[in-house]
């Protein structure tokens, strides 16, 4: 492999005369947080969370790199917490000046304004949709959806099928409020109803759930009885306490969709159109192991670097940005369409897939949402809305 | 099976003489579907490998190439008996190859790779591997055989590749997920889809082989959102004048005034065109339609489809029989 990328380096760089040497350094910070096991065995949490999208994206973007004299350094960090501004001081003060980041929301924009104006930060984790709106940052590019894009594209699917009527159970922490306030949005911009809105508490390690399917088959539809008429259960779990328990033990059958049963995502290691299949080998072949949104939202992240990188050729941070947020990026990443940047708050425009676990059931936007910009501007927090003025 | 082949052979021995066999390629149905160009109906299906991807013949219409993607290698059939008769190594995952104009050596794409692989068809062994950007699918052969050209989908170049010590001396960046390559048949020219930008990179190509991307071409259809407009698929009459270009989930093939670069028609075809092929006089223009599982054959001179036809499961490539 050493010996291949040498040749390469060596033999192919006669073909782009203009060609400028560029070495780029990231990092990938990733905060990690006490948190219990997820619900399903299927979620488990790997060491390489993240890290393994990074690794792919370092190869893909060294291997076009080395048509052109750039070269791609990127050094992933796990720290609790605690550590994480000092890890970033660390990294800044070694000379490193872009980040992806993947941390919770307030740890994010802690970090962000530690890097500062002089730094790129990409947002591979945050989404809670404030980040992007009144608390949107200058040196951020968000490529992880927002809450209010992934909320809008399950709305949408809803009004496509013609079940407006939504009974949404949301989780008792912020998260999950925040989760639920992003659907509220979804249904009074699409047009949806809202029958009911359900919190269910959390009550900490004792989850009601602990004690096995017997009692959760008892306990949950009795939760969930006397809504009113609904034709869709919209779950905002954040924290992934209730919702995988939700499909099968409602009290009236109905579909899920949101944290359990048809879930938006970024991307899900069973999506093969638009060229992912070979994507999702290459990914496997790396890191033995499926993809996950982390991975996703990490490789995109730095293949946008990438892109920047090979269309400015250079490494110039101002370059870079300006590009990045300028109408001549797009990017392929598998989805079909081209995903692009909002100039006016950083955040990556991009399909959103439902998955229901096993297939990719359909991709928002749906057919028939229009948009004077693009189509993909009906996801999320759209320019006459937004209260980020950092990026004016 | 025997029941389906002997009434077609049958047929196709009652046809006129003109009649070419027309070779589809079903990436889903693991088989290739054999059509008459005179009648266009379906003569017979044969099992291919799995997930047959890419799909030409040799210039003496001995042996037919079918890129078995999922089985690492290209399979190697007699056009007439429809039996294997041999494997060539392909590197793994082999989406789209090229065949040297005088039959050998094949040039292959290994999309997971990162490589083209040559393969000499005759001693049937590996010549060389050539590293190439991330994600090679499409593959052009210039007229005389001297360059090759591989276009990576992911790092977003042509890479052009001397034939004669299999390096890469030129490469050109282009527009998003670049598909296909297609040189005119004078070689002074050379025209790369780009399925996500949605654009065709046209490039001017010197004496010594040294392209210089010249112009882009765009697509627009009324009613049709422009994120759907993705150009994959290409091929030019020989006289250089006419350059169709499949444009994928937009249904429709454009035709394209190779000397000008303006876009003259949009035919509608079947739905995600992907590839094309000719039929030896360029009277005939077929498409590979992969999600109504059908091809549409198109009049060449009239710029109009004539004609759907059922094939196999989610057809990817075509061929025609050289007369």
């Amino acid at each position: 492999m050493i010996l291949r990328v040498a040749a390469m380096v060596a033999g192919m760089l006669a073909g782009l005369g203009a060609a400028c040497a560029a070495d780029i350094r990231a990092a990938v910070l990733r905060v990690d947080y006490p948190a219990l096991a997820p619900i399903s065995r299927f979620e488990r949490v790997p060491d390489d969370l993240g890290f393994a999208g990074a690794a792919l994206a370092t190869e893909d973007n060294m291997t076009t790199g080395s048509f052109l004299g750039h070269s791609y350094v990127t050094e992933t960090v796990a720290v609790s917490p605690e550590d994480a501004a000092g890890a970033v001081d660390a990294l800044l003060a070694d000379g490193v000046d872009l980040f992806v980041l993947l941390a919770r929301d307030d740890d994010f924009l802690t970090l962000a304004d530690r890097i500062g104006a002089a730094g790129l930060v990409f947002n591979a984790g945050a989404r809670q949709t404030r980040l992007r709106d009144a608390e949107c940052r200058a040196n951020t590019i968000h490529v992880t959806p927002s809450h209010a894009m992934l909320a809008d594209a399950v709305a949408q699917f809803t009004i496509w099928k013609k079940w407006p009527r939504w009974l949404l159970v949301q989780g008792s922490n912020p998260g999950d409020r925040a989760l639920g306030a992003a659907y509220q949005n979804a249904a009074a911009k699409f047009g949806a109803k809202i029958a009911e809105t359900r919190e269910f508490e959390d009550t900490g390690g004792s989850r009601r759930t602990d004690t096995g399917h017997v009692l959760v088959q008892k306990q949950l539809p009795v939760f969930m009885q006397g809504a009113p008429r609904h034709d869709v259960v919209i779950a905002a779990d954040a924290s992934d306490v209730f919702a995988p328990y939700l499909p099968y033990h409602l009290w009236d059958p109905r579909p899920v969709m949101g944290a359990a049963g048809l879930r938006p995502v970024s991307f899900h290691a069973a999506h093969e159109a638009w060229g992912a299949t070979q994507f999702q080998r290459r990914f496997e072949a790396l890191t033995g192991r499926y993809l996950m949104e982390p991975d996703y939202d990490t490789w995109l992240a730095l293949r946008v670097l990438g892109e920047a990188v090979t269309r400015t050729n250079g490494a110039d941070i101002a370059a870079l940005r300006s590009y990045i947020l300028s109408d001549d990026f797009e990017l392929a990443a598998f989805k079909g369409v081209p995903v692009t940047v909002r100039p006016w708050n950083g955040q990556l425009r991009a399909p959103v897939l439902l998955f229901d676990g096993r297939i990719t059931v359909s991709v928002s936007p749906q057919d028939g949402f229009l948009h004077q910009v693009s189509p993909l501007d009906t996801l999320g927090l759209d320019r006459p809305e937004s209260r980020c003025t950092a990026f004016e | 099976m025997l029941r389906y082949l002997v009434p077609a052979l049958i047929a196709f021995a009652a046809g006129p003489a003109a009649a070419n066999k027309v070779f589809v390629s079903n990436e889903r149905g693991n088989s290739v579907t054999v059509l008459d160009s005179d009648t266009w109906e379906v003569l017979t299906e044969f099992p291919a490998g799995n997930r047959p991807r890419g799909i030409t013949i040799s210039p003496d219409g001995r042996e037919l190439y079918v890129c078995a993607s999922d089985d690492d290698l290209v399979r190697v059939f007699d056009p007439e008996t429809y039996r294997e008769m041999h494997t060539l190594p392909s590197g793994p995952d082999p989406e789209l190859f090229v065949l040297h104009p005088s039959g050998n050596p094949l040039y292959i794409a290994n999309e997971d790779d990162n490589l083209v692989t040559v393969v000499d068809t005759q001693s049937h062994t590996v010549l060389a591997e050539i590293p190439v950007g991330v994600e090679p699918e499409g593959m052009g052969v210039s007229p005389d055989g001297a360059w090759v050209v591989n276009t990576s989908e992911t790092t977003n170049m042509a890479h052009f590749i001397d034939t004669s010590d299999f390096k890469i001396k030129h490469n050109v960046l282009v527009d998003q997920r670049p598909r296909f390559a297609q040189y005119s048949a004078d070689g002074t020219k050379l025209f790369v889809t780009s399925e996500i930008g949605g654009t065709i990179s046209v490039m001017d190509i010197a004496d010594g082989g040294a392209p210089t991307l010249v112009d882009k071409i765009g697509f627009e259809v009324p009613g049709v959102l422009p994120e759907w407009l993705q150009p994959v698929g290409a091929r030019i009459t020989s006289d250089g004048k006419w350059l169709f270009v499949a444009l994928g989930p937009a249904n429709r093939v454009a035709v394209i005034d190779a000397e000008t670069n303006a876009v003259v028609e949009y035919i509608p075809v079947g739905q995600r065109v992907w590839q094309l092929g000719f039929t030896p006089g360029e009277e005939f223009l077929i498409t590979t339609n992969g999600n109504s599982n059908d091809i549409t054959i198109i009049d060449v001179a009239a710029q109009k489809a004539i004609k759907s036809v059922q094939v196999g499961q989610q057809p990817w490539g075509v061929v025609v029989a050289p007369d």
